[in-house]
């Protein structure tokens, strides 16, 4: 069969240097060609780090011939020195993976220096951003936080996992929204990832009381792996959560599985959904009301969202779904678990799941189905023309995400929801209706 | 080494052109060294940060043309530069009413197993999937890092697939690691492009080829471009932004080809002059006063329209001169830094000192001290000669540590750069800074007018800089920015 790749939604596992980024002052280095960090630094722009500061060898000619491993200890070495970093991660790319350089070897040459310095094997070819991800969390645990002892639990303390940085356009704000939630039942939310969260609170990981997965597949590694490392027990919660439904379901699984007392529980979920309905019936005339809104949709998007977007559009708002069409090349393992989690909507709906990263074939199959009307997309910006040209309503949610500039809003919570009602309706009214 | 549109590859501009991406002196020193063989040696760095590659300059530019497909034969990383398409060249051609229905842009995905036993078979059954999927006009292979390195042999598949593909294949040579000069990828892409794509000529037309960036709407720089060319008699065709497979074909006939950056253009439009006589317009880039009218006067001259160009020349100078002076005006005596690339670094240098600004610092990410016709730049002939000063010169590679070593240590008023990414370290530490990112900035009167404005407006409010210099700080140790910036160059 063709191996085809039709309009990139995801990159190579270097990607996970976008991870790295996320937290703090930590400093990648990163092993491979000149042009690898700008290309896969999808989603970042500058922050305390940005494209242009990230360390790198520059693999060139005389490294692909006589190998690169001087290159890189030189480059370890002086990034120590310029760099004001916690946390040193090398990154290798496909070039150094190839001529056979030994980066562990390198590395280990730097176990005594004052600030830890780790590598993770992230050549393109071997895998995608997302799971370049997972290994970068998992590099930490094994070749950092396993290394000594950060000291005992700390009552009530949750570390929370998911959204991957600069893949998923809202992390930012989705994560500080997950740690809103976690407040809120009275426990202490813990991030490594985003505004200031850095080696302090990887220093904290060890001792959560619990950790909260809350992703459909990526992370479940890691998780798995900290409960082994520090027997830390965890909450895989497939969802993000997103309006009323969703997120009152959140509050609840979370509740009782790490212990918070359920009238506390109760009471918050009342008083937030009834905030929530204040505005949902100030505004139902804009979502039933026109002439452009859709009864069906998909969703083309990377698996946490596709799964999030539909909860909500099926559960809160009383759409039914189309196909829904994931594409950031989720491992065949996973496939069964997310197929079940689109069975499980209100009145026994379900959806069909398609994994594909083949766009061609996504927007055929998308044109050939019948959407009883308008047909509402949520997708990335490769299908903005697909749905103009059905007369579609469109809402750029995944990777590539260009045409959406976001700062700091989330789509997750009470007030997530309500977000991308305002997003959503936003652009119905942008065309006649 | 000169142009080869016969090779199946063109030469790095290292190798070609003896460019180098490391340099610390002066503007006269380069200057010197560069008409002497052998002096200016290429040094190596033992710390470095992330630059850029010459397949994203080779596969970005040709993503811009409007009806050609692109299959890259790499791991999915490369292909990244897609995902930019859509929202860049696909907005462009909304713009300016054009389709691109016929574009696509595919991978090979390589992965563990083909590097190891190669995956040139798979290769040949996309390009023929992604031709029937968007009939395209012409097929670009982009070469990777990886195919490159385990050898995959690009040139050969295309008799294999003469008959399923009735249009031209054209394997474009960016492999990442050949060269640490992004700019070879121009020159890879316009290779392919002569090679495979361009005809000999049929007829003359009255058509100039303008190779340029973007030609975006901004402010209708194409509009002014055509203002400019209908007084000479002749038409803009703008490359490669938004054009077609018929235009490129049709390049061989045109009247002349002219730039608004030389270091883009160097190959193409040395290439065309070589094979098809098309006369190549060596002259300043048209930013800035002086800039503007060396290339409206070299391009009136090819066509026999002097008297033409000095007319136009006139009216515009009537127009905006007066302005000008006004804001100019206040800009005496104030000190600026730029980083750009090398084009648009040194014909900045001349701009920013015609309106009496003092250029401390040039930094550009290589330095050509030659172009493909053997000469020197004209830019850089030009500074040689009238720059006022000597100032400080550094060629480093988009190497941010050095160029924000230097901008720390001279305080100027302000930083002018223009790439991408490069702004905010400048704020960070306290200096204003302006992106021209938009290559029509100070095109002509009028863009003169309205960068000497901006450059004005940047250092008169200073409030975004000041807000956030108070708050963040650079990634970068106390120690390290008290370094020589070229402390890590060996
Ligand atoms: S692998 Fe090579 S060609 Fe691809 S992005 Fe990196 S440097 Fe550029």
């Amino acid at each position: 069969m063709t191996k085809i790749l039709d309009e990139p939604r995801y990159v190579c596992a270097l990607g996970a240097l976008q991870t790295v980024e996320a937290i703090y002052k930590a400093i990648p280095v990163v092993h491979a060609g000149p042009g690898c960090t700008a290309k896969v630094s999808i989603g970042g722009r500058s922050g305390y780090l940005g494209t242009q500061t990230v360390p790198c060898t520059n693999v060139g000619e005389t490294e692909v011939v006589f190998g690169g491993e001087e290159k890189l200890h030189d480059v370890i070495e002086n990034s120590l020195k310029v760099m004001d970093g916690d946390i040193f991660i090398v990154l290798s790319g496909c070039t150094t993976e190839i001529v056979g350089d030994d980066i562990d070897n390198v590395v280990g040459t730097f176990k005594d220096s004052e600030k830890p310095v780790l590598s993770v094997p992230t050549a393109g070819f071997k895998g995608t951003n997302i799971e370049g991800h997972e290994w970068v969390v998992d590099a930490i645990i094994d070749q950092y936080l396993s290394k000594r002892y950060f000291g005992e639990k700390i009552k009530g303390l949750v570390n929370i996992w998911g959204p991957v940085p600069s893949y998923d356009p809202h992390w930012v704000g989705n994560f500080r929204e997950l740690e809103n939630l976690i407040r809120e039942l009275g426990l202490t939310p813990n991030c490594i990832f985003g505004e200031y969260r850095g080696i302090d609170n990887i220093n904290l990981v060890p001792r959560a009381k619990y950790n909260l997965l809350v992703a459909p597949w990526v992370g479940l590694g890691n998780v798995k792996n900290l409960k082994e490392k520090f027997g830390t027990p965890y909450l895989h919660y497939p969802t993000l959560p997103i309006g009323a439904h969703e997120t009152s379901l959140f509050l609840r699984t979370v509740g009782k599985e790490f212990n918070v007392d359920s009238n506390l529980v109760e009471e918050l979920i009342t008083r937030k959904e009834k905030e929530y309905y204040y505005y949902i019936e100030r505004s139902c005339s804009f979502f039933f009301e026109n002439r452009a809104s859709s009864k069906m949709f998909s969703t083309v998007a990377s698996a946490d969202y596709a799964l999030s977007l539909s909860r909500f559009f099926v559960n809160d708002m009383g759409l039914v779904p189309s196909k829904q069409y994931i594409t950031e090349g989720v491992p065949e393992e996973h496939y069964d678990r997310i197929r079940q989690y689109f069975k499980e909507f209100n009145y026994e709906i379900e959806a069909e799941v398609v994994f594909s990263n083949d766009g061609y074939q996504i927007h055929q199959q998308i044109e050939n189905d019948d959407y009883a009307g308008t047909p509402l997309i949520l997708g990335s910006i490769y299908e903005k023309k697909l749905a103009s040209k059905l007369n579609g309503t469109f809402l750029c949610v995944s990777t590539p995400y260009a045409e959406r500039v976001v700062i700091h809003s989330s789509y997750v919570g009470y007030h997530g929801g309500l977000k991308l009602l305002e997003d959503l309706y936003t652009s119905v009214f942008q065309k006649f209706n | 080494m000169a142009i080869n549109v016969k090779g199946s590859q063109c030469e790095t501009r290292e190798a070609r052109l003896g460019s180098i991406t490391t340099y610390s002196g002066t503007l006269q020193d380069i200057g010197a060294q560069s008409v002497c063989s052998g002096c200016l040696d290429e040094k190596k760095r033992c710390f470095s940060q992330s630059s850029m590659c010459n397949s994203m300059c080779a596969l970005n530019q040709a993503a811009r043309i409007n009806d050609v497909a692109i299959v890259h034969h790499g791991p999915v990383g490369c292909a990244a530069t897609a995902m930019d398409v859509p929202n860049t060249w696909g907005l462009l051609a909304d713009t300016l009413g054009k389709k691109r229905d016929n574009f696509g842009w595919t991978c090979t995905d390589m992965t563990e197993s083909d590097t190891v036993f190669g995956a040139v078979d798979n290769l040949k059954e996309v390009i023929i999937e992604t031709y029937n999927r968007y009939k395209p006009k012409a097929i670009f292979i982009g070469a990777s890092c990886v195919s490159g390195v385990i050898g995959e042999d690009l040139e050969g598949v295309l008799d294999d697939l003469k008959e399923q593909v009735p249009v031209p294949i054209a394997p474009i040579h960016c492999e990442g690691f050949k060269s640490q000069i992004w700019a070879s990828g121009f020159d890879a892409t316009f290779h392919a492009i002569l090679r495979y794509i361009v005809k000999p000529p049929k007829k003359k037309t009255n058509k100039v080829n303008v190779i340029n960036f973007a030609g975006g709407t901004t402010w209708d720089s194409r509009g002014e471009v055509k203002r400019l060319f209908n007084a000479l008699g002749v038409e803009p065709t703008f490359f490669l932004a938004s054009s077609s497979v018929e235009e490129l074909e049709e390049m061989s006939e045109a009247v002349a080809t002219i730039s608004t950056c030389s270091t883009l253009s160097s190959y193409i439009g040395n290439g065309l002059e070589k094979e098809y006589g098309v006369p190549y317009i060596r002259s300043l880039q048209p930013h800035g006063i002086v800039g503007y009218e060396d290339w409206a006067r070299k391009l009136a001259k090819v066509l026999g329209k002097e008297k033409e160009a000095e007319i136009f020349i006139a009216q515009e100078k009537e127009k905006y001169q007066a302005k000008i002076d006004e804001v100019v005006a206040k800009l005496q005596g104030k000190r600026a830094m730029i980083a750009m690339g090398p084009g648009f670094g040194v014909n900045y240098s001349r701009i920013l000192q015609s309106f009496g600004m003092k250029v401390e610092h040039l930094s550009v990410w290589h330095f050509d001290k030659q172009y493909d016709d053997g000469q020197l730049p004209p830019a850089l002939a030009y500074q040689l000669e009238y720059s006022e000063n000597d100032f400080s010169f550094s060629v480093n590679d988009l190497q941010n540590f050095e160029y924000i070593n230097i901008l720390n240590r001279l305080v100027p008023d302000i930083l002018i750069s223009r790439h991408g990414g490069t702004t905010v370290w400048s704020h960070k530490i306290g200096i204003p800074a302006l992106n021209v990112f938009d290559e029509y900035t100070s095109f002509g009167y009028q863009g003169t007018l309205r960068f000497a404005q901006s450059v004005l407006y940047a250092i008169t409010n200073k409030s975004f800089t000041e807000n956030l210099a108070k708050r963040v700080k650079l990634p970068y140790k106390e120690w390290s920015l008290k370094q020589p910036f070229d402390a890590f160059i060996k």
